[in-house]
């Protein structure tokens, strides 16, 4: 287990390496620069300002100067945000969108799975194609559609929920949901399918056979085998999450991370773009290494060795 | 073939489909003809008025004819769902039966290659693209297209290596058939099945990628429009103007339906025994 921990973060060393070189080399190669918004300023001082950037170096420099300094954990000073460092941006707005994030999560694996295992006993049933239609609307329907329409109705026609910011319980109800929806859909489907295929297992016919009442049969066997490949599912749900939280801070005006990618992207702040782009890597193949490290915990046939 | 089409048929979901997607990509097509209002004519006396006879989903907030402006919106949605796919299938398949045919070490490090692609954020690495290298639609698409192959060169990398077992396979080899030409004319059409109904799936993930980069404002840019411009600009109008949001709404949302549906039918006409 320990070695497998292990390789697995060995082996997310290229993949880190590769993001970082593609999203530094596309930044610096791009054409403009994060000071050209501001006034034109003399020669010299764009030179003291490049200087003071080390944007006069070569370029590979410039990249190794930058593995090193991530390496030892500084991620630079942001390029407009003047008096901030990138980790101290990317500190700010990470508990937001963590709160955020897991919420929708939360609710995405609660509801999704009781929905779609629901619909799968009741097999044909009204709630069944009711389930399935609208997991077809949450999947076709992107979430940014379903933010302003939702804040439409819920928020400006019916006024029972604010329609912006961040803070009340109330203000975080409707982005958590446009956030949710799409993923609640894909899990229903997910857990629909692997339920009907757990039913028709050999242990399943045995636990009928031996007795058990159907509530026992579900809650005690069927439920945690159909659930596994729910588990496998959390991985691509946390990137989809990830990349939905950047649309739906915008939406609904949220100071999270994503919001700081937009902006920072639009105001070329190579160094908080850069730090953003990582950090979401880094969250995103942590929880790929978190599940299959919880994998084995829940089917007993999985083995890391 | 013609039991999957068959199937095909009997899908009365898919049926539905694809004829609301022939409608719509119709219209996309002959609306913006034969339109009496060209995509950016104002009409002064109708600044954001709702729905009348003369405009018949309201005018947007410069008075432009929002019928008009949803079905060229949608020729670009749909044109870019397109091709975006079809490069998406180019590189996928040619990446993913190189991969499966030749095996061994090369095959390790494609396969390496697309896993290490896979961990990038990529909707990261589109939005940087379109927001250092300009907002051109032709970038857009070869973007949107370079992300997509993924999927497909892994499908396409597992059938190509139960193919390559198969007898006629060998029987092709044997007689003496460059590889090159054993690919070209034996495995590909056989991958035809998987690959229609990925590209299929994918269309609709394209055009809600586009959506979602021009509702962000870094994709097609004015005076040109797409449903996620207009979805955009509805959003921030909505309150006051709510015809604004809900008509692109409507159609985006009608259009990805089809589409998924569409996909999941053709899965299930050709692959008969998962269902």
């Amino acid at each position: 287990m320990f070695a497998y921990t292990l390789r697995r973060l060995a082996g997310a060393v290229p993949t880190v390496f590769v993001i970082i070189a593609i999203a530094f080399f596309m930044i610096r190669l791009a054409p403009g620069g994060p000071f050209d918004q501001e006034r034109s300023v003399p020669p010299e001082i764009q030179a003291n300002l490049d200087r003071a950037y080390h944007l006069d170096e070569p370029l590979v420099q410039q990249f190794l100067r930058y593995l090193g300094d991530i390496l030892t954990g500084d991620f630079g000073p942001s390029f407009r945000y003047k008096d901030f460092t990138v980790t101290e941006l990317v500190a700010e707005g990470f508990p937001v969108s963590l709160k955020l994030g897991l919420a929708a999560m939360v609710i995405a694996v609660v509801v999704g799975f009781a929905a779609g295992a629901y619909a799968a006993l009741r097999r044909n049933s009204g709630f069944d194609a009711a389930t399935m239609t609208l997991a077809m609307t949450g999947i076709a329907v992107p979430n940014f559609v379903i933010a302003p329409l939702l804040t439409l109705t819920l928020g400006v026609w019916l006024a029972l929920l604010p329609v912006g910011g961040w803070g009340s319980f109330d203000q975080a109800i409707l982005p958590v949901v446009a956030l949710a929806l799409p993923e609640i859909a894909y899990i229903a489907r997910l857990t629909r399918g692997s339920m009907l295929e757990v039913l028709r297992a050999d242990f399943v016919r045995t636990a009928r056979a031996k007795g058990l009442s159907e509530r026992a049969m579900v809650l005690r066997h069927a439920l945690q085998a159909a659930a596994l490949p729910v588990l496998s599912f959390l991985g691509p749900t946390t990137a989809a999450v990830i990349t939905g939280s950047v649309v739906i801070e915008q939406i609904f005006g949220i100071p999270g991370i994503g919001r700081y990618f937009v902006q920072g992207a639009l105001n070329r702040d190579y160094t908080l773009v850069m730090g953003v782009v990582i950090f979401y890597a880094a969250v995103i193949i942590a929880f790929n290494l978190l599940v299959d490290l919880l994998y084995p915990l829940l089917d007993p046939r999985v083995r890391h060795d | 073939m013609r039991d999957a089409g068959v199937r095909l048929l009997r899908n009365r979901a898919a049926v539905v489909s694809g004829f609301v997607l022939a409608v719509i990509a119709a219209a996309c097509v002959l609306v913006p003809w034969f339109a009496p209002w060209p995509l950016d004519a104002v009409d002064w006396s109708a600044i954001q008025a709702p729905p009348s006879a003369d405009h018949w989903f309201g005018t947007d907030g410069n008075g432009r004819d929002l019928f008009v402006r949803i079905f060229y919106g949608g020729r670009i949605s749909l044109t870019l769902g397109l091709a975006a796919t079809l490069v998406a299938v180019v590189i996928g398949v040619a990446w993913g039966a190189t991969a499966g045919y030749v095996g061994g070490t090369i095959d390790g490090l494609m396969m390496r290659t697309v896993d290490v692609l896979y961990a990038l954020p990529f909707i990261f690495f589109v939005i940087l693209l379109m927001v250092f290298f300009g907002r051109d639609v032709v970038l857009m698409f070869v973007a949107l297209g370079a992300v997509s192959w993924l999927d497909m060169a892994r499908i396409v990398r597992g059938q190509t290596l139960s193919l390559k077992r198969q007898e006629f396979v060998r029987a092709a080899h044997a007689m003496g058939l460059r590889p090159v030409a054993v690919v070209a004319r034996h495995i590909v059409p056989n991958l035809l099945g998987p690959v229609a109904v990925f590209a299929t799936l994918t269309v609709p993930r394209v055009i809600l990628f586009e959506s979602l980069l021009s509702f962000l404002g870094l994709g097609v840019q004015e005076p040109m429009t797409s449903w996620g411009v207009l979805i955009s600009e509805g959003a921030s109008a909505m309150e006051s103007a709510p015809w604004m949001l809900l008509f692109p709404a409507v159609f985006l949302a009608t259009t990805l339906f089809a589409l998924n549906f569409i996909g999941d039918g053709l899965r299930d006409a050709l692959d008969p025994r998962d269902h």
